[in-house]
C-alpha cells in the first residue's frame, strides 16, 4: 500500500469527535497498527494461547476464559508494581502530556494522548480494582473489558513507543511506558502480541539474536567487514569470536551487524579497537544487545539478557561493554542489575588504555561505548583528523531511552565534535531530555504500519528539516540501531537529503591508524572531502 | 454527564444541608457528628491508601533522568534532574512537591504550514496549579486560628501578610482573591480546550466544583454575610476538644460549608486527589539514577528458564566449527 504524499499527512486534525470517547468506537486503520503473531513464534518460547489469527477477523481466537485471565493478571500486576498502582490511581488528567507523545503530534488521534491511552487500561482497572468503580461505573470512569475494549487497548498498546517523553512532563511522573509495559504483558497472556516482535523474540531465544543470525552467518557478515575495511584502509582487523580469557566482552545490537547504516557503526568499532590492540571478544552466543522480550514481559525480558551474563561468565572476561543501542541501554541501565546481580565474576570496569575507572559502573559492570570512546578522546589516545568528515554537516538525534531512561547526554556529543567541525544542534524542545522518538521504537519497526511509523517519525523528522534548512544539516548522527533503521525511512520521507550515521563511523572515519594507507573513501565507500578525484 | 453530574451533585449536598439543619433541625448530626465521621474517614483513608502503595514493592529502579547523569569527572551532572544521591533526590522531590517543577517545563506544540512543528513554552496550567495548591495551603493553615486560642503568632503574621492590602472590612484576604481566581481557570480550562474537555471525566468537574463552593461558601461568610466568627469560634473549639456547643447565631451558611468540606473528606481518599500522598511514592522521580553503580533488589525476582550456552552449541555445533568458532564439546 502506497504511503500518502507528506503535505497529505501533514493535514492533522487535532479535534476530537463530538461522542465521548468511551462511546467512540475505535476503528482500525490499515497502516496504523501491525500485524498479529505467528503461532511457531509463541510456540518456540512457551508462550500460551499460540494459534493463526489476524488483527483484521472479527475473531481473535482468544481462550474461553479470556476476561477472567486479563483481569486477574491485573489484579497480580497491580500488586507486584508499585508504580503501575500508582500511575493508575493518581492521574489527574491535566493535559500536561496531551502534546507531548510523537504519535498524537503527527496522528491526532485523541486516544494517543497519553493521558487517554492510560485510560483506556485504567476504566478497565477502576471497574476491577476500585470499590468507587465497581459500584458507580461509568460516572467514576469504570468501563466493563468487552472484546471491544480488548482490542482497543490492543490497538493503543502498540501505537506507544514507551519512548517516556510524557512522563517527562507530568508533574506526577506518571510514565505511560509503565503502562503500556504492562497492558502488553497482560495482552501476551492471551497471544496477543505482534508479529514483529514475537518472531525477534522466538529468533533471539534461539540464536542468540532478533535477526536469527546463525554463528557462520555471524562469521560471513564480519569477513564482509574486514574486506571492506581493509579496501578503505589498507588494514587488515582480525576480531575474534566466543574467545576465553578476552578482557571484554562486546555486546552491540544485532540491527549493527546486518543492514546499512548500521553495518558501517559495528565497522567503526572494529577499527577502533583494532587501532587501540584492545583485548576484546565479540560472541555469537551473545550476539544482541538488545532486548525484544522487554516489549513483551517482564519474565521474557529476562530470559533472553540472560546469554549476556551467562557467556561473560563462561569466557571469563573482566568487564562488559554495550554498544550503541537505545533500549538495549534502558535494559543494562534500569534492568538487569536487578534481575542478575549482584555480578560478582565480573570486576569493576578499567579502561585498560587510559586506566579510567568507571564509577558509575561499578556494580553491575557494563560500560557504554560511548563512554569508553569518550574517555580515550579525554586522554588524547586517538590520532583523530575531523577534517575527514568536512563533508558532513551534523546534527545529534538523542535515542528515548538513553535521555529519559539513563540522562546519556555529553559523552556521545563530546566524540561527534572531535570527529567532526559542522556540528549543529536541533531546537532546545527535541533534543536531550526532551527528544522525540524515531517514532518506530519499542517493536514497532514493521512495515505493515507504516503510514503511523511516519506519523510519529514526523516531530523528530521536522526538527531536522529545520537544521537542514538552517546550517545545511547533511547527516543525522545516533546511538540507536533501531533510529538507524527507522530514521533512515522517516527522514527520507519528510526531509530527504539527510543521511542517518552512527557515532562510531563517524569516529572510524576520522581515526588515523598506524600504518594506513592513504585514505580516499569513508567506511561506506564513498570519496573524502578532497579526494573526489583519487 | 460528568459535568452536569457533578454539578448537580454538589447542588444536591447544599440542599440536604439546607434542608437537614433548616427544616429537621438537625444541628448536631451536620454540625458533630458527620464533621467528625468524615474527618475520621479522611484520615484512615488516607492512611490505609499510602499503606497499600507502600507496601506494593518497587520492582525496578525506574527514574525519569531529566537531564545528565553522573559520569566522569569532566563531565557536569545535572545533580538535581537526574540525581545519584539520596541528597539530589530530596532536592528534586522538593522541587516537583514545592514548585511543580515538571509542569514548568510545559510546552505547547502547534503545526503550521509546511508542515513546521514548534513547541513554546507554555506556563499557564504551571502558574494556575501553583497558585491553587499554594493559596488553598495558606488559608487551610489561616483557618488554624478557629482552632487555637489564643492565636499562633505565626497565623497572625500569615494573617497580616495576606490581608496586606487592608482593603475592606472584614480585611479582604489576597489568597480567597487567588484561589477563587485559580479554581475558576482550571474550570475553564476543562471545558474550553477541546482536548481537555475530551478527557475529564465526572471525577476532574465534581472535586473543582466541591472546592469552589466550599472556597464561595467561606468568601459569602466572611466578607457579604458577616457570620458571627466569635460563635464560630466557639463552635470549632468545642469540635476539637469534644464538648460541641452550639451557639445562637450561627447561620445556616456555616453548616453548608462545613458539610462540603466533610464531602470533600470522604471523597479525597478515594479519588485522584490522592496525588498529594502519591507524588512521594512516585518511583520515576523518588529514585536516584545509579542503577549501574549499586545493586536494587527485587523482592519478587524469581528465576527463569533460559536457552543455555549447551543448548545453543548443541545446535549449532557444526556450523560453528566449520568456521573456526571454539566450542566447549568437540
Amino acid at each position: 500500500m502506497a504511503n500518502p504524499k507528506p503535505e497529505e499527512l501533514a493535514r492533522i486534525e487535532y479535534n476530537p469527535p463530538k461522542t465521548g470517547w468511551m462511546d467512540t468506537p475505535t476503528v482500525f486503520k490499515p497502516g496504523i497498527f501491525p500485524y498479529g503473531c505467528k503461532p511457531k513464534s509463541l510456540e518456540t518460547v512457551s508462550f500460551p494461547n499460540p494459534r493463526s489469527w489476524s488483527v483484521k477477523d472479527e475473531d481473535w481466537k482468544l481462550p474461553e476464559n479470556w476476561q477472567e485471565i486479563f483481569i486477574e493478571g491485573l489484579r497480580e500486576r497491580v500488586n507486584k508494581y508499585r508504580s503501575f498502582r500508582l500511575f493508575l490511581d493518581i492521574c489527574v488528567r491535566c493535559g500536561a502530556c496531551a502534546d507531548k507523545c510523537h504519535f498524537y503530534i503527527g496522528g491526532g488521534d485523541p486516544k494517543n494522548m497519553p493521558v487517554l491511552r492510560a485510560e483506556l487500561l485504567r476504566s478497565v482497572y477502576r471497574k476491577y480494582c476500585t470499590t468507587s468503580g465497581k459500584i458507580m461505573g461509568k460516572i467514576a470512569g469504570a468501563r466493563e473489558l468487552t472484546i471491544d475494549v480488548l482490542k482497543e487497548i490492543w490497538y493503543y498498546a502498540y501505537q506507544c513507543t514507551e519512548c517516556r517523553r510524557c512522563s517527562l512532563f507530568c508533574p506526577y511522573g506518571i510514565d505511560t511506558a509503565e503502562i503500556t509495559i504492562l497492558a502488553r504483558e497482560l495482552l501476551n497472556l492471551l497471544g496477543l502480541n505482534i508479529d514483529w516482535i514475537a518472531g525477534p523474540v522466538a529468533n533471539c531465544w534461539l540464536t542468540g539474536n532478533h535477526l536469527g543470525l546463525q554463528p557462520h552467518t555471524i562469521i560471513d557478515s564480519f569477513d564482509m567487514f574486514i574486506n571492506d575495511l581493509e579496501t578503505a584502509t589498507g588494514i587488515r582487523v582480525s576480531p575474534t569470536f566466543n574467545r576465553k580469557g578476552a578482557e571484554i566482552l562486546l555486546v552491540v545490537p544485532s540491527g549493527d551487524l546486518f543492514a546499512d547504516p548500521g553495518t558501517y557503526t559495528t565497522m567503526g568499532e572494529l577499527l577502533l579497537f583494532h587501532e587501540l590492540g584492545l583485548d576484546y571478544t565479540w560472541s555469537t552466543f551473545a550476539s544482541e544487545g538488545g532486548d525484544f522480550g522487554f516489549f513483551t514481559s517482564n519474565e521474557m525480558a529476562k530470559r533472553l539478557h540472560n546469554k549476556i551474563y551467562e557467556e561473560a561468565k563462561r569466557l571469563k572476561v573482566k568487564w562488559i561493554m554495550g554498544g550503541e543501542c537505545g533500549h538495549m541501554w534502558r535494559v543494562w541501565h534500569q534492568y538487569h542489575n536487578t534481575w542478575f546481580g549482584p555480578v560478582d565474576f565480573l570486576e569493576e570496569p578499567v579502561s585498560p588504555i587510559t586506566g579510567t575507572k568507571f564509577e558509575n559502573t561499578k556494580s553491575n559492570k557494563t560500560v557504554h561505548i560511548c563512554e569508553f570512546t569518550a574517555d580515550l578522546i579525554k586522554h588524547g589516545k586517538l590520532n583523530l583528523d575531523p577534517s575527514r568528515n568536512d563533508n558532513l554537516i551534523v546534527t545529534y538525534h538523542d535515542s528515548c531511552n538513553t535521555s529519559r531512561g539513563m540522562g546519556f547526554f555529553e559523552e556521545p556529543r563530546y566524540i561527534i565534535n572531535s570527529v567532526c567541525k559542522n556540528f549543529y544542534e536541533m531546537p532546545p524542545n527535541t533534543i536531550r531530555e526532551q527528544t522525540f522518538c524515531c517514532g518506530s521504537g519499542s517493536g514497532l519497526n514493521a512495515s505493515e504500519n507504516m503510514e503511523n511509523r511516519l506519523r510519529g517519525g514526523l516531530p523528530r523528522a521536522n526538527a531536522v528539516k529545520h537544521v537542514k534548512e538552517k546550517y545545511g544539516v547533511n547527516m543525522l548522527a545516533c546511538i540507536c540501531a533501531i533510529d538507524r533503521a527507522a530514521l533512515v525511512t522517516a527522514v527520507d520521507y519528510w526531509v530527504p537529503g539527510v543521511g542517518v550515521t552512527g557515532v562510531h563511523e563517524l569516529v572510524a572515519n576520522a581515526l588515523v591508524m598506524k600504518g594506513e594507507k592513504k585514505r580516499t573513501k569513508d567506511l561506506r565507500g564513498e570519496p573524502l572531502p578532497g579526494m573526489e578525484g583519487e | 454527564m460528568g459535568l452536569l453530574f457533578s454539578f448537580f451533585t454538589v447542588i444536591a449536598l447544599i440542599v440536604i444541608v439546607f434542608i437537614g439543619v433548616n427544616g429537621a433541625n438537625l444541628h448536631y448530626l451536620f454540625g458533630v457528628l458527620i464533621p467528625y465521621a468524615t474527618f475520621l474517614a479522611f484520615i484512615i483513608g488516607i492512611v490505609y491508601k499510602v499503606v497499600q502503595w507502600g507496601r506494593i514493592p518497587v520492582p525496578f529502579r525506574i527514574p525519569t533522568t531529566a537531564g545528565q547523569e553522573e559520569s566522569f569527572p569532566w563531565v557536569k551532572q545535572n545533580k538535581i534532574d537526574n540525581p545519584s544521591t539520596s541528597l539530589g533526590v530530596i532536592i528534586r522531590m522538593a522541587f516537583e512537591v514545592l514548585l511543580f517543577r515538571s509542569l514548568f517545563r510545559n510546552t505547547k506544540a502547534e503545526l503550521r504550514e509546511g508542515p513546521k512543528l514548534s513547541y513554546g513554552s507554555t506556563k499557564w496550567l504551571w502558574l494556575g496549579g501553583l497558585a491553587f495548591h499554594w493559596t488553598f495551603l495558606i488559608i487551610l493553615i489561616r483557618h488554624f486560628r478557629l482552632f487555637l486560642e489564643p492565636v499562633p503568632v505565626p497565623i497572625k503574621i500569615l494573617e497580616s501578610l495576606d490581608g496586606f492590602f487592608q482593603v475592606g472590612a472584614p480585611v479582604l484576604y489576597l489568597t480567597d482573591l487567588i484561589f477563587l481566581g485559580a479554581v475558576t481557570f482550571l474550570f475553564l480550562r476543562r471545558v474550553i480546550i477541546p482536548q481537555m474537555r475530551y478527557i475529564s471525566l465526572a471525577a476532574d468537574y465534581f472535586p473543582l466544583f466541591l472546592i469552589f463552593a466550599i472556597g464561595f461558601t467561606g468568601v459569602l461568610m466572611r466578607y457579604f454575610l458577616k457570620t458571627d466568627v466569635v460563635g464560630i469560634k466557639q463552635m470549632t473549639l468545642g469540635l476539637i476538644t469534644f464538648k460541641p456547643v452550639f451557639p445562637e447565631g450561627i447561620g445556616i451558611i456555616f453548616y453548608i460549608h462545613l458539610f462540603l468540606v466533610s464531602a470533600l473528606f470522604v471523597y479525597f481518599p478515594m479519588s485522584k486527589l490522592m496525588h498529594m500522598a502519591g507524588v512521594f511514592l512516585s518511583p520515576t522521580r523518588n529514585l536516584a539514577n545509579n542503577n549501574r553503580a549499586a545493586m536494587h533488589v527485587n523482592p519478587w525476582n524469581y528465576p527463569v528458564k533460559v536457552h543455555t550456552y549447551e543448548e545453543y552449541e548443541d545446535d549449532f555445533r557444526e556450523k560453528m566449527k566449520s568456521v573456526g568458532i571454539p566450542v566447549e564439546k568437540e
